[in-house]
């Protein structure tokens, strides 16, 4: 029984993981590509990393996978944070496409806040 | 059941670190990079997760936690690096 939820388990994690790796490689700029990596990644390892607790089964590995994933659901969405403000203020230019740009608008509306 | 998900979780993820890194290689900006960078880091985490969960070789957990995060920090140092005015 475990060795099959185990077994989706990877299943699934692998294959967002490849989602993640499809959407850096096909999304056209910067930041929809941090998006789709972020997401896609953060919750496929996290069930890569409950799989391999449950076919591990013991105390010392199963607590390093869930701080593993403890971890990563934290310093992803930081990394991902600073890089997008950071291309943001590097004056990287958006998709063509983008319909809202919400902090231009805030600025041409306050000023330099 | 458990031998067909370890190796379809295998190639998968060397299939998506391969797509990484084409995306490392073409990204036209370094912020491009960064991310993808990013994503090497968590797919090679995912793979030693997968690799020591099926040969039982527990040691190799403490080099991915090591993994991620050398990855979070050099994912911050590049992002202030940008921010100071270096966007190739």
């Amino acid at each position: 029984m475990m060795e099959v939820v185990s077994g989706v388990l990877w299943v699934v994690g692998s294959v967002f993981a490849l989602l993640a790796a499809v959407g850096v490689l096909r999304m056209p700029d910067v930041f929809t590509r941090m998006q789709a990596s972020t997401k896609a990644s953060t919750l496929g390892l996290g069930c890569l990393a409950v799989g391999a607790a449950l076919q591990l089964a013991d105390t010392a590995s199963a607590i390093r996978l869930l701080s593993i994933g403890a971890f990563l659901l934290l310093t992803t969405p930081v990394s991902a944070h600073v890089i997008a403000r950071a291309a943001y203020r590097a004056g990287l230019p958006l998709w063509s496409g983008t319909v809202l740009d919400e902090r231009r608008r805030d600025f041409e509306r306050h000023g330099e806040a | 059941m458990i031998a067909f998900s370890t190796q379809f979780a295998l190639i998968t993820l060397a299939v998506a670190l391969l797509i990484a890194v084409v995306r490392l290689v073409k990204g036209p900006t370094l912020p491009d990079r960064v991310v993808a960078m990013d994503l090497v880091g968590v797919l090679v985490v995912g793979l030693i997760v997968v690799l020591a969960a099926s040969t039982g070789v527990r040691a190799a957990l403490d080099a991915a936690i090591v993994i991620a995060l050398i990855a979070f920090v050099s994912t911050v140092a590049y992002g202030t690096y940008v921010e100071r005015g270096h966007p190739e």
